[in-house]
């Protein structure tokens, strides 16, 4: 019951997956198969990466907004290197990787040490990268390696006719390590100290800069890879890719009941709320008369239900602590 | 002997950094293209680069004045971008029943006035973060604008509506004379009654001023339905300008401009102090940069860079911390020099 009541808003959340879900197989025939829940997963990789990011920075209780433009960066950055300059796609993914933490470290050092609003410098980031996604090349370019063909043609069969590709395996992957991180190692426990309370957790003793300037460095490493991911899902960089991302990573991450002031969160609800996400755009994909702004519409009401329902349990938490 | 560093000494004003930032920008315009700042009498109106500027500058500087007074409060408005697609798409529709411009302009005020009540109501009563509470109509905002024109773009063919965007009143341009007229009035509201100080009021310390007899509260609706009612209109120039309302891509990051404005302009994202003139002026200072870019050759696409690097510097010269730490590598530079 003490379980049940503490992890209340992931709950609900898993409440309106099963019953988002459920509504659509109803709805919809053949919504009910694996190979919706395969692309659930596949289609929404690059995304969910990169919420996963974002929960860690929220937990600490910054913002960043320049994720979807870092995705953008990541994946010109990529092709521009393999398909131009011949150059060996791992090689490329430890630049790209590395671009992105540096990135992140960067605006991590210069809102930890000169106390900016993250939201500034996050954005100063978002129209850097951006910018510079765009001053490496203004078109899209394909991507053509036999790595890649392998990576896209990859996947891992679980069973008879359950068959996860590459993409979804890593966005498992990354699931797995953003839990141990976030819940189990010291590290996720600053981050929520930090966002309950800074003060609190600098007296406390706890690491503070180091904290703040990491998990910004973690987050710009996970959009890069994210980036990267798409550039296997799409086959191509293009430097207008993962416009709007951010807001889509931040509206998962408050339907995941995290809190966006910070210092209460889990992050398994990220990946419900990536699950939630994607289930809304399979019905609408699946329905063919509801036009794609519905998709829109559908997330802000969600945003607002989550805002609303997390206003009442915080308060009736307060009252009763 | 007296330490010449106690003496205390007076912070210099945004404002002096603003016009020296513009003045940069200008001379360096006027060593790649001496004739920058001439503005010639072209076909019975003003004509040149300054008014270009002045008036592709008048949607930002509108945006700009809204969001000054929501920042003052020590919030922020993500939706008005969304909120010019929307009022973009009804201008479209009411234009296209045959209304009149006037309820027309009703109209985008009604709209804009009812986004940013809805906004006010989230942050101020239900205490949501401003962030938070205005990323749910800039998320949802967008998908309405598309319902709203069935995901078309709609063309507009109306000459006095297009008047407001891209008309001359004896020569001068239509738009930042009634944008520079609004700020204005807004000064002479704000600053010439004590409407301003509650706003930096409820924006220092809401609980002290909600003690000392303010309506904190209201205050906090009014700045965002203020907000929103300039987001409407800066909807109505958006659509006038290019004849056309695109649920899509109307507005996309004017609230990011916006913001920038407001903060170059010398007005802090924690709130409780605000300036109309500097953010007048930092927009003045976007659109200026903007300019000089296409000026310079620089691909539209790349422009934000040198964005970014501006949004950088004017935070760090906001910063105490840096302004500490310049001032101490100063001071060494100095006695180690004498």
């Amino acid at each position: 019951m003490k379980i049940i009541r503490r992890n209340l808003p992931l709950v609900v959340t898993a409440a309106i997956f099963a019953a988002l879900f459920g509504a659509a197989g109803v709805c919809y025939d053949g919504f009910f198969s694996v190979r919706v829940a395969t692309s659930l997963l596949a289609d929404n990789a690059f995304l969910g990466i990169a919420a996963i990011g974002m929960t860690l920075v929220i937990f600490s209780g910054g913002i960043d907004l320049s994720i979807g433009a870092v995705v953008g960066f990541t994946s010109i950055f990529t092709a521009t290197l393999v398909s131009g300059h011949g150059v060996p796609p791992a090689v490329a993914w430890l630049l790209a990787l590395a671009l992105g933490a540096a990135l992140g470290a960067a605006m991590g050092t210069l809102i930890h040490v000169f106390k900016l609003p993250p939201f500034l410098i996050t954005l100063a980031g978002m129209f850097f990268a951006r910018g510079m996604a765009f001053a490496l090349n203004t078109e899209s370019v394909g991507i053509t390696h036999p790595l890649y063909e392998k990576l896209s043609n990859f996947d891992f069969a679980l069973g008879e006719r359950v068959h996860l590709p590459a993409a979804a395996l890593l966005f498992f992957g990354v699931v797995l390590i953003g839990y141990l991180i976030a819940h189990h190692l010291r590290f996720g426990r600053t981050l929520l100290a930090i966002g309950g309370n800074e003060q609190s957790a600098l007296l406390m003793g706890l690491p503070v800069g180091a904290a703040k300037i990491g998990v910004y460095a973690l987050n710009g490493f996970l959009a890069a890879l994210a980036g990267i991911v798409a550039t296997l899902y799409t086959g191509s960089g293009n430097p207008v890719m993962g416009v709007g991302l951010e807001l889509d990573a931040i509206a998962i991450v408050v339907i995941g009941g995290t809190l966006l002031t910070g210092g209460r969160g889990h992050l398994l609800g990220t990946l419900l709320g990536v699950l939630i996400f994607g289930t809304i755009q399979s019905a609408i994909l699946f329905d063919g008369r509801l036009s794609s702004w519905w998709m829109r519409i559908l997330v802000g009401a969600l945003l607002l239900s989550f805002i609303l329902l997390q206003r009442w349990l915080v308060r009736g938490l307060a009252r009763r602590g | 002997m007296k330490n010449p560093d106690s003496r205390p000494r007076r912070p210099v004003s945004p404002l002096v950094w603003l016009v020296a930032g513009l003045a940069l920008l200008v001379l360096l315009n006027l060593t790649k293209n001496p004739a920058f700042l001439r503005v010639t009498w072209h076909d019975g109106h003003l004509f040149g680069t300054p008014i270009d500027i002045l008036t592709q500058g008048s949607r930002t500087m509108l945006l700009a004045l809204g969001m000054t007074l929501v920042i003052a409060t020590g919030g922020v408005d993500l939706s008005v971008g969304s909120v010019c697609a929307i009022t973009g798409a009804v201008c479209a529709l009411t234009l296209q029943h045959g209304q009149s411009l006037a309820v027309t302009l009703a109209a985008a005020i009604g709209v804009g006035a009812a986004a940013g009540l809805a906004n006010g109501l989230l942050v101020a009563r239900l205490g949501i973060q401003p962030i938070v509470a205005t990323l749910i109509l800039m998320v949802a905002g967008r998908g309405i604008a598309q319902l709203v024109t069935d995901g078309q773009v709609l063309i507009i063919k109306h000459a006095a509506f297009e008047f407001l965007a891209t008309g001359f009143v004896l020569g001068a341009p239509f738009a930042p004379l009634a944008v520079g007229a609004l700020y204005l009035v807004s000064h002479a509201a704000l600053r010439r009654t004590a409407a301003g100080l509650f706003i930096e009021a409820v924006g220092d310390n809401e609980t002290a001023s909600r003690f000392a007899g303010l309506a904190a509260a209201r205050v906090k609706v009014l700045a965002y339905v203020f907000c929103g009612i300039c987001a409407g209109l800066t909807g109505v120039l958006i659509a006038a300008n290019i004849g056309a309302a695109d649920g899509n891509r109307a507005g996309e990051n004017a609230e990011l401009d916006a913001i920038f404005a407001v903060v170059v302009g010398g007005t802090a994202l924690t709130g409780g102090r605000f300036t109309l003139l500097g953010s007048l002026l930092g927009a003045l200072l976007i659109q200026t940069l903007t300019t000089t870019m296409y000026n310079l050759g620089v691909a539209p696409a790349v422009a934000p860079v040198p964005k970014a690097l501006v949004i950088v510097g004017v935070s760090l010269l906001q910063s105490e911390k840096f302004r500490a730490l310049v001032a101490r590598a100063w001071r060494r530079e100095g006695r180690s020099g004498a």
